[in-house]
């Protein structure tokens, strides 16, 4: 990366990650809602460790995997957001006539996802070692499970990007929150996917990612280290960041073209 | 009072039907969380100790009907917010010679609204083999206490809105809903419960709306007047907290 590059996206980072932490309506449900829905599964859904096959005795150890999804839905909605709002206010236009690279405009916008991706994880892990849960990767694992949490969120933050440029409006990125939340809904999200005994529900949790992208942060709270789940977990995350980013391109390229 | 509800109710419900952003959401929201429970969770019917007689998916069942008569009130809350933000709801005020009848007209819109998801979430329930163990009259009790639940929350957003009057009231409307609702006996009955959750839902009087739907649904009722007296006493607490929001929207002219 050259100094030039470096400059234009240091200073875009530089602003999202200010625009983020000056934004606690972006934060704070980001932190609270994963947290109020692990309380209420980990009370409600305890005596699912009674199943014959379930992999652990503790629940909360098992339902700490699906905040840190639950945080990374959020990045969604958080860096669209923020960039439909560029869109809305003749920002990205202004940025336009400068010589910015859109590479440099796409990876600085990131900048707030990366952090809140860090700030989540941290947040999720305390509260759930806290609250019971076990970490049986370690201390080591700890520190995969944030570079796991900061990857998905970052990944699942250029979908964002990619739908304000699309669409060019918050309320349209808004409106895909429901559906990010549906591949949440009918993953192996409250129950091994083994313990999934509806068929159809077995068969959709099996084709969707979120399932694989869940075992990977549970195989460093249940198992310890299993090198193929936590490969398949970044492996999907790496993926769904280089086709959002590659969409996020096309679609500014053509948004400029339009401009 | 009833020309202003129905002209207040028509155009609600006209809305809702010709807006697919307001159609989908009310009807995939339920149906998701009814999939995702009801298939997701099936094993948890096997667990020891559950031994709820029509099967899992009839015990989701009625949570998601609760739920989607409560969301059905605010989703018209939401509604009624934005109109007022627009400036629709002042001309309501300026032209209603009842105004009490623009809250009835909301209402009467939510419930039209929560009708049409009961239907399909019905539907939906029986095509994936729902199991109903109650007679022709427990079913209709059913639906009664979700009528009344879909009242009562459509009072408490409308307070809220006409308090607040603009969209920006909508976590205020939504989230002490979603709180209550999810603090109750969701996942297994009451008795599986433990610790802090147990407590809390021995308190709430959700707990006591969903065992008596279990009930009427499994052709075992229990808690039967108390649910009743709990959804009246909420329909009524809240027509209270709504006139007030109608006095405060009047007071700011």
């Amino acid at each position: 990366m050259n100094d030039g590059l470096r400059n234009q996206v240091g200073q875009l980072a530089r602003r999202s990650v200010l625009r983020t932490l000056r934004q606690p309506a972006q934060i704070v449900p980001a932190l609270v809602f994963p947290m109020f829905l692990l309380a209420v599964n980990a009370g409600g859904l305890k005596d699912a460790t009674n199943l014959p096959g379930f992999p652990t005795d503790s629940y909360i150890t098992f339902i700490l995997a699906v905040p840190f999804i639950q945080g990374a839905l959020f990045s969604v909605m958080n860096s669209g957001t923020d960039l439909a709002r560029d869109i809305e206010t003749g920002f990205l236009n202004r940025l336009a006539l400068t010589p910015l690279r859109g590479a440099a405009l796409l990876s600085g916008l990131l900048a707030g996802s990366f952090l809140l991706g860090v700030v989540q994880a941290v947040v999720y892990l305390s509260v759930g070692l806290i609250a019971g849960a076990e970490l049986a990767a370690g201390p080591a694992g700890a520190l995969v499970i944030l570079a796991l949490s900061v990857s998905i969120t970052v990944a699942f933050g250029t979908i964002g990007l990619f739908a304000a440029l699309r669409f060019g409006s918050g309320e349209a990125v808004q409106g895909l929150f429901p559906v990010f939340f549906v591949f949440l809904f009918l993953s192996a999200m409250a129950l091994p996917l083994d313990l999934l005994t509806t068929d159809w529900f077995h068969t959709i949790a099996s084709v969707n990612p979120v399932t694989y992208l869940l075992e990977a942060f549970r195989s460093l709270l249940i198992e310890g280290w299993n090198l193929p789940d936590l490969a398949l977990g970044f492996g999907i995350a790496a993926a769904i960041g280089a086709l959002g980013m590659l969409a996020a391109t096309s679609a500014l390229k053509t948004r400029l073209v339009r401009t | 009072m009833i020309t202003v509800a129905r002209a207040v109710a028509w155009r609600s419900i006209h809305n809702f039907l010709t807006n697919p952003a307001f159609l989908v959401p009310s009807l995939l929201f339920p149906l998701f969380f009814f999939v995702s429970f009801a298939g997701g969770l099936a094993a948890i019917g096997e667990v020891p100790g559950f031994d709820f007689p029509s099967g899992y998916t009839a015990f989701q069942f009625v949570f998601v009907l609760l739920q989607s008569a409560a969301f059905g009130g605010v989703f018209t809350g939401f509604a009624m917010a934005r109109d007022f933000e627009t400036g629709f709801g002042r001309r309501y005020m300026l032209a209603a010679s009842r105004r009490s009848g623009i809250v009835a007209g909301y209402s009467l819109a939510a419930l039209f609204r929560s009708l049409v998801t009961w239907v399909v979430l019905t539907a939906v329930a029986l095509i994936a083999g729902m199991d109903v163990g109650g007679s022709g009259g427990e079913i209709v009790a059913l639906y009664v206490l979700a009528l009344l639940v879909n009242v009562a929350a459509t009072l408490w957003a409308a307070g809220v809105a006409l308090r607040v009057r603009s969209i920006q009231g909508g976590p205020l409307m939504q989230f002490p809903v979603f709180l209550i609702l999810f603090l109750a006996p969701v996942y297994v009955p009451l008795d599986l419960l433990s610790g802090w959750i147990h407590t809390i839902a021995s308190i709430n009087p959700v707990t006591a709306l969903l065992e008596a739907g279990r009930g009427f649904i499994s052709g075992d009722p229990v808690l039967v007047g108390a649910a009743f007296a709990i959804a009246l006493a909420l329909s009524f607490l809240f027509s209270i907290w709504a006139r007030g929001g109608l006095r405060s929207a009047e007071a700011a002219g």
